[in-house]
């Protein structure tokens, strides 16, 4: 396994920039994600880890060497795409041991045999080794897919939207296995997305990558707690962040179209700006400061989801478990103001300043 | 708004000898808004086509405000169907389109006009009334088909998974107009959809289904909190219902592990009754349902954990990749192979038969 570092990847197509000095790295070990919307530039960055697609300018090295000039089967990646590419005429076994018996590597077949089993049974399709994969459901076929690509043990996991085309309750539950085997086998994974949820979930860290260039690195704490440009904040988190123009007044907050008003003094603050705020720090509370009243009520269960107006200010608040509630009434609501975000009215997070 | 109550009377679909529907009894009260939830070929489409009349019925009555409309063609039937794909006409304006179904019943121009205003200021899509269906976003090309349908003022409203094709940001906020627009209009609807958050969050009441079955009747609380049987539990949340099967043993269940967790009273007799004899039973409990503390009654080892952004899920290895899933705050953090232990919510714990998947009832409190 190895260390991957891509610096100033720049990919044009006739009529547009895909990627813009895109650079990053990833260590040895690392569950990497890049996660952005669709037309951000994800699969292209994989396509030239890859070596499916030439970069125009910048360059890839793999513990510390260029890989630039490398074919695809020298690089020695494997790749798990969204559909799932196995052979339908084919046993599961087969399928597996294929990369293996693959004239550039001629393992012998008791040596695949072991590989294979050992695949299987992490992936907990041993008990459908003899089956063709035409006969398999969707979870199944993926896994089978991910147990491929660990066979060759490369050095390097390329997965694109592996967990996309399956149910939400099959994603649920090969998500955590997929982590949960990326640790255990310590490989090096470059795992694309645009679920922010699997991001999150998944990454030891994340590039977030919109129109082409990366906008934030982080671990998942970074993005969610620190979101570097609106744009990120907006990304992360569901039901979306509360933005909420705004200005200062006297060391004070005031926030546009509503009474909300929070103390200032922790942030260099411009005239006007942004203010994010989670809906899970909106939170109902007798005492709290604020009023609003509450316009809609989505009960998911866990949580709730309130839709509050406070004046002619529309919030929405996450609170767990089912809310006591109903359309119409008037409540008291406090915001937690260690966990605001501010930005500039370039979208550019405003950095707390250190006392 | 016209008043609708759609009364379903063993209403069935066969095909040969399998059932895509089996024989289902359901009343949608006027002015209620009903989920049909399930996976993929459970039957909550067939079960609308069938409202809609758009599909015939093998067997069962389908009445409308008491009156039968089994054998009626769609057109009799007041009911506006709204598609997944929008099925709106790319050579018409928005304007056109959403007046469509008012000319084709012969209404005169002016009070076309003032319906037309009506619904596309409850949608605000007023700006769009002159361009083609083609120039806009998802999320617009339904609001359109929404006001097509809402332009009608028929006396209820079939939805089938309309937003099914929107990506999961606009979804959110489109379910958040659709429950808007049901309060305002208090028109009886039917929705179907796969997305379980989807069905909590819209309906009054959801009908689960699977393998052609109703499984279930309730609130989206019902449903939550008192799964009918091991179908919703697993199908209900996200992730779903922890399940562990165990044996019960003089008041308390052993599980796997080793882990023993004693019955809280209310299930005691409940367990010995319902099991008769056999001891099998699965536990069950929602991820918010556990704490982990060092004095907890059951144990495991951290299988992975993720932040969720707000919170964080542990996932617990019961036993031999037996997972069960608990829901802390951001604060807690394990690593991998670590010891936990952990306790579940006396009031949120759940009983199931395994042989017939259903739950086991409390005794209610005296």
């Amino acid at each position: 396994m190895s260390q991957v570092e891509l610096k100033d990847i720049t990919k044009r197509f006739p009529t547009v920039t895909a990627l813009q000095d895109v650079s990053f790295s990833f260590a040895h070990g690392e569950f990497f994600v890049l996660l952005g919307p669709t037309g951000a530039g994800k699969t292209t960055t994989l396509r030239i880890v890859a070596g499916l697609e030439k970069q125009d300018s910048g360059t890839i090295c793999m513990d510390g060497q260029s890989i630039d000039r490398r074919t695809p089967a020298e690089r020695d990646v494997a790749f798990v795409f969204q559909q799932y590419s196995l052979y339908p005429t084919m046993t599961v076994y087969d399928n597996l041991a294929f990369p293996l018996r693959s004239p550039l590597r001629r393992t012998p077949e008791p040596q695949i045999k072991i590989r294979v089993e050992e695949a299987a049974e992490k992936l907990r399709i041993a008990h459908l080794l003899k089956r063709r994969t035409a006969q398999l459901s969707g979870g199944e076929m993926q896994r089978v897919a991910i147990g491929r690509a660990i066979v060759r043990e490369p050095r390097l996991f390329l997965m694109d939207e592996p967990l996309s085309n399956l149910d939400a309750k099959l994603r649920e539950a090969l998500r955590v296995e997929l982590k949960h085997l990326q640790k255990t086998q310590g490989s090096t994974t470059l795992f694309v997305t645009h679920d922010q949820i699997e991001a999150l979930t998944m990454a030891d860290r994340i590039a977030v990558l919109n129109e082409g260039e990366v906008v934030q690195q982080g671990t998942p704490d970074d993005i969610y707690d620190r979101p570097a440009t609106t744009f990120v904040a907006q990304l992360v988190g569901t039901p979306k962040i509360n933005l909420l123009a705004a200005s200062r007044r006297d060391g004070t907050v005031h926030v546009r179209g509503s009474g909300l008003r929070v103390p200032a003094s922790r942030y260099a603050l411009p005239e006007t700006f942004l203010m994010g705020v989670r809906p899970e720090d909106i939170r109902p509370d007798p005492q709290g400061p604020f009023g609003a009243e509450v316009t809609l009520i989505e009960p998911l269960g866990v949580e709730t989801i309130l839709h509050l107006k406070a004046d002619e200010l529309p919030l929405l608040s996450l609170v767990p478990g089912m809310a006591p509630q109903r359309v119409g009434d008037r409540i008291r609501f406090a915001i937690v103001q260690e966990k605001l975000h501010f930005f500039g009215l370039d979208n550019r997070r405003i950095a707390e300043e250190r006392t | 708004m016209q008043m609708a109550t759609i009364e379903l009377q063993k209403v069935e679909k066969r095909f040969g000898d399998s059932h895509a529907v089996k024989p289902l009894d359901l009343t949608i009260r006027d002015g209620e808004f009903v989920v049909l939830l399930g996976p993929s070929g459970c039957g909550k489409t067939t079960t609308l086509r069938m409202i809609s009349g758009l599909e015939a019925v093998t067997g069962g009555k389908i009445l409308l405000n008491g009156k039968d409309v089994t054998w009626n063609h769609p057109s009799e039937r007041d009911m506006a169907f709204v598609f997944q794909f929008y099925a709106l006409y790319s050579h018409l304006s928005v304007r056109q389109n959403i007046a469509f179904p008012l000319q084709a019943q012969g209404m005169k121009r002016d009070a076309v006009d003032r319906r037309v205003k009506e619904v596309v200021d409850i949608l605000r899509i007023q700006h769009l009334l002159r361009v083609r269906p083609g120039k806009l976003s998802g999320g617009d090309q339904q609001r359109v088909a929404l006001a097509r349908a809402l332009v009608r003022q028929p006396s209820a409203f079939l939805m089938d998974e309309p937003l099914g094709a929107l990506d999961a940001e606009l979804r959110e906020s489109m379910r958040a107009e659709i429950k808007n627009l049901h309060i305002a209009q208090h028109a009886t609807t039917v929705y179907v959809t796969h997305d379980q958050v989807e069905a909590m969050a819209l309906g009054d009441r959801i009908v689960v289904m699977s393998a052609a079955e109703v499984q279930q009747v309730g609130t989206p609380i019902d449903v939550y909190y008192n799964p009918a049987n091991l179908f919703v539990a697993r199908f209900i949340g996200s992730p779903g219902m922890n399940l562990i099967k165990g044996r019960y043993e003089a008041g308390a269940v052993r599980l796997p592990g080793d882990n023993r967790y004693p019955v809280p009273a209310p299930w005691s007799s409940p367990l010995a009754n319902a099991l008769a004899g056999q001891p099998e039973v699965v536990l069950g409990f929602r991820p918010e349902a556990a704490t982990v503390t060092p004095q907890g009654a059951l144990s495991g080892e951290v299988y992975a954990t993720d932040m969720h952004g707000g919170y964080t899920v542990l996932h617990v290895n019961v036993n031999e990749n037996e997972i069960v899933h608990i829901r802390s705050d951001r604060q807690t953090s394990f690593g991998m192979g670590a010891r936990v232990r952990f306790d579940i919510d006396a009031e949120m714990v759940r009983f199931f038969n395994p042989q017939t998947e259903a739950a086991l009832r409390r005794e209610a409190a005296r």
